[in-house]
């Protein structure tokens, strides 16, 4: 395999913009010190000097207006790129992006498309107490009309935005920030990728870990530590938050017979309660048991490391769940 | 009488339209022909008919939900507004928008919107792209003086002048918040001060007057066009009937509305005009003629018109459903 690279997760993502920018002039990029500053979390560093000012636009802080506009810029022939600088900020915009880029197709008889693409930070891990912290994804996911993506991986990272901005339709990438430093190998030849479908990222026989975005790298470890005991885990990347790819979930239940949804978001009305519900809708007789569920505990996410470690999914509470299943 | 007799014309047979439009709509919303919201602009009509014919094709428009004369205006066929308060498939969205969600893509109409001051960062959106490619284009963004009370407002104005952007703000003050008048909700009622403290030029006009409209209307237009930055007028109007027909009008008086039906902006128009000479008698009653005739050919499209089978209910959600090949390696 000729030419790959070492790359983290933040840089995979700067990548990703670059490209975006590079091949086409119509996008640009705007959101709260997306450009002198470098990005809140240093994704867009460099790209002022590179691009200018028109195509970098710093915002005041007004989640609503900047999200309202790129909205509007969508629906006049650019291709803007949103940053809203964490999840629990783009509540303020919630009205723009509910109610304007999610409903204008369909209440419009399909004369109008919104490809608007906006990115946010989700997750906790870093200690930054309840309005900070969140994983509000799932929300989104429940809203038809909004495409909901959730890189994972350095290539999705790399890659699902300029899919995204390849789409007709509103985008929301998610990027959890644990995952910002996470370093590894990939192609140094950018390779397109999808923004429909799940993945398999690791083969099993015994139960399906189905799970997404921050919450991967902890599965793929608890998959290991499940191997080591002798159990076969096969570890599922959502990627697309909506519309999910029920079939290889259910493909994959289908050959385990048991799957564990691991979440960071809460249970109570959330995304894994959906999962859930799809497998039992479409999977119900290949169970051999009930599926199981490791998700954000139900509080706001607190401060302290250990009451923060303790309130979203860990390995070990994910190994316990499957061990639980397959015992 | 500052205009030539076509404008007159033009400014009556529009002013008319949207009048006796609304009045049906009435009409047959009390039959159950219209269901839903209805909003009517009867009262306010100079506004959008002064504003309009200021705007290229190439403008983009966005309004409220009391949005039906600007529609009218703006080139929207009748029939199509119609149709698509009869919730058929022939109304311009095919019936999944209704009274307060009208669009047409090809006149540049974005709407339609129903959440109070929900345009305007669209709006600003619009003004940034069109800066962005260089065009003149401008982008009118008509909105209560409600909307002036949410904070999308004031973030609008901010970025909008900030940026410098080709927007025109159009405030249709009717006093009313729904029921809530300007003084029960506003600590400082001078709209064009708000506008003024973000270094946005403001104006204010009578609403009620179409050619003191249509002149602060060019005036602005030429400001925002020749790259100024964006423009904020207010329009002092009022509306003669409640806020939608589920009010009971019980917040204002009935001399209050009255002393405002004696401002209207059609008959003050009518009257100028004949007096001026502009309009003959007999041109009038063409005009109404010509309404009552296209209001006619637009009911009866609509009675005829269909209803889109529900099979197609999921259809226009997404522009692009998922692709039936898995594509690129993940």
């Amino acid at each position: 395999m000729s030419g790959t690279v070492r790359i983290n997760y933040r840089d995979a993502l700067r990548q990703g913009l670059r490209e975006a920018l590079l091949r086409d002039p119509r996008v640009f990029l705007m959101g709260e010190d997306v450009g002198r500053y470098g990005g809140s979390y240093a994704v867009s560093k460099g790209l002022l000097e590179e691009f200018g000012d028109e195509r970098i636009r710093d915002t005041p802080l007004s989640e609503s207006a900047f999200v309202g506009a790129g909205i509007g810029a969508a629906l006049n022939g650019m291709r803007p790129i949103v940053e809203v600088m964490t999840v629990n900020f783009s509540l303020l915009a919630l009205d723009q992006i509910m109610n304007n880029a999610a409903t204008l197709r369909h209440m419009s008889g399909g004369q109008l498309n919104v490809p608007v693409v906006i990115r946010m930070t989700t997750g906790a891990g870093r200690q930054l107490a309840a309005q900070h912290s969140h994983s509000l994804e799932g929300w989104y996911a429940h809203i038809p009309g909004l495409r909901i993506v959730a890189p994972a991986t350095l290539e999705d990272a790399r890659g699902m935005l300029f899919t995204a901005l390849q789409d007709p339709d509103p985008v929301l990438i998610f990027e959890h920030a644990l995952l910002l430093n996470v370093e590894g190998d990939i192609a140094a030849d950018p390779q397109p990728v999808d923004i429909d479908y799940a993945a398999v990222r690791r083969e099993g026989t015994d139960v399906s870990l189905i799970t997404y975005g921050g919450s991967l790298l902890k599965t793929m470890q608890a998959a290991a530590e499940l191997a080591e005991d002798g159990v076969s885990a096969e570890v599922i990347d959502l990627r697309t938050l909506r519309p999910l790819d029920d079939a290889t979930i259910v493909a994959s239940v289908a050959k385990t017979h048991r799957a564990v949804i691991v979440d960071e978001g809460w249970k109570s009305g959330g995304l894994s309660a959906e999962i859930m519900a799809r497998i039992l809708e479409q999977a119900f007789y290949e169970l051999d048991a009930p599926p199981a569920r490791v998700c954000g505990a139900e509080v706001p996410v607190p401060y302290a490391k250990h009451l923060e470690d303790a309130a979203i999914p860990q390995v070990a509470g994910i190994v316990a769940a499957a061990r639980n299943l397959v015992k | 009488m500052n205009v030539g007799r076509e404008q007159a014309l033009a400014y009556l047979r529009q002013m008319t339209r949207i009048r006796r439009f609304e009045e049906k709509c009435a009409e047959v919303y009390s039959a159950g022909k219209i269901r839903g919201f209805l909003h009517l602009y009867i009262g306010e009509e100079a506004v959008a008919c002064g504003v309009m014919p200021e705007l290229s094709r190439e403008d983009a428009v966005l309004a409220t939900y009391r949005e039906h004369g600007h529609a009218l205006v703006r080139g929207m066929p009748a029939r199509s507004i119609m149709a698509e308060m009869y919730g058929k498939q022939e109304g311009c969205c095919r019936g999944h928008g209704g009274s307060m969600h009208l669009f047409d893509a090809s006149l540049r109409f974005f709407g339609g919107n129903a959440i109070v001051a929900g345009a305007l960062p669209m709006a600003v959106g619009f003004g940034l792209a069109d800066r962005m490619r260089r065009t003149t284009h401008i982008t009118a963004c008509f909105f209560g003086e409600g909307a002036v009370a949410e904070g999308e407002f004031h973030e609008s104005a901010n970025l909008a002048s900030l940026w410098k952007l080709p927007v025109l703000f159009l405030c249709e003050n009717n006093l009313y918040a729904m029921g809530t008048s300007i003084e029960r909700s506003e600590a400082d009622t001078d709209l064009c001060e708000k506008a003024r403290s973000y270094r946005i030029t403001a104006a204010s006009v009578d609403g009620m007057d179409v050619l003191a409209v249509g002149e602060a209307a060019r005036a602005a237009v030429a400001y925002v066009r020749a790259g100024n930055g964006p423009y904020f007028i207010e329009l002092k109007t009022y509306r003669f009937r409640a806020h939608s027909m589920f009010d009971p009008d019980l917040y204002r008086s009935k001399a209050e509305v009255e002393a405002w039906k004696h401002r209207c902006p059609i008959e003050a128009f009518k009257t100028r005009a004949q007096e001026a000479g502009l309009i003959a008698d007999a041109e009038i009653a063409a005009i109404e003629a010509d309404t009552a005739a296209e209001i006619q050919d637009a009911l009866a499209f609509a009675e005829a018109g269909t209803l889109e089978p529900a099979l197609n209910l999921t259809r226009d959600v997404y522009a692009r459903e998922r692709r039936v090949v898995k594509v690129g390696a993940s």
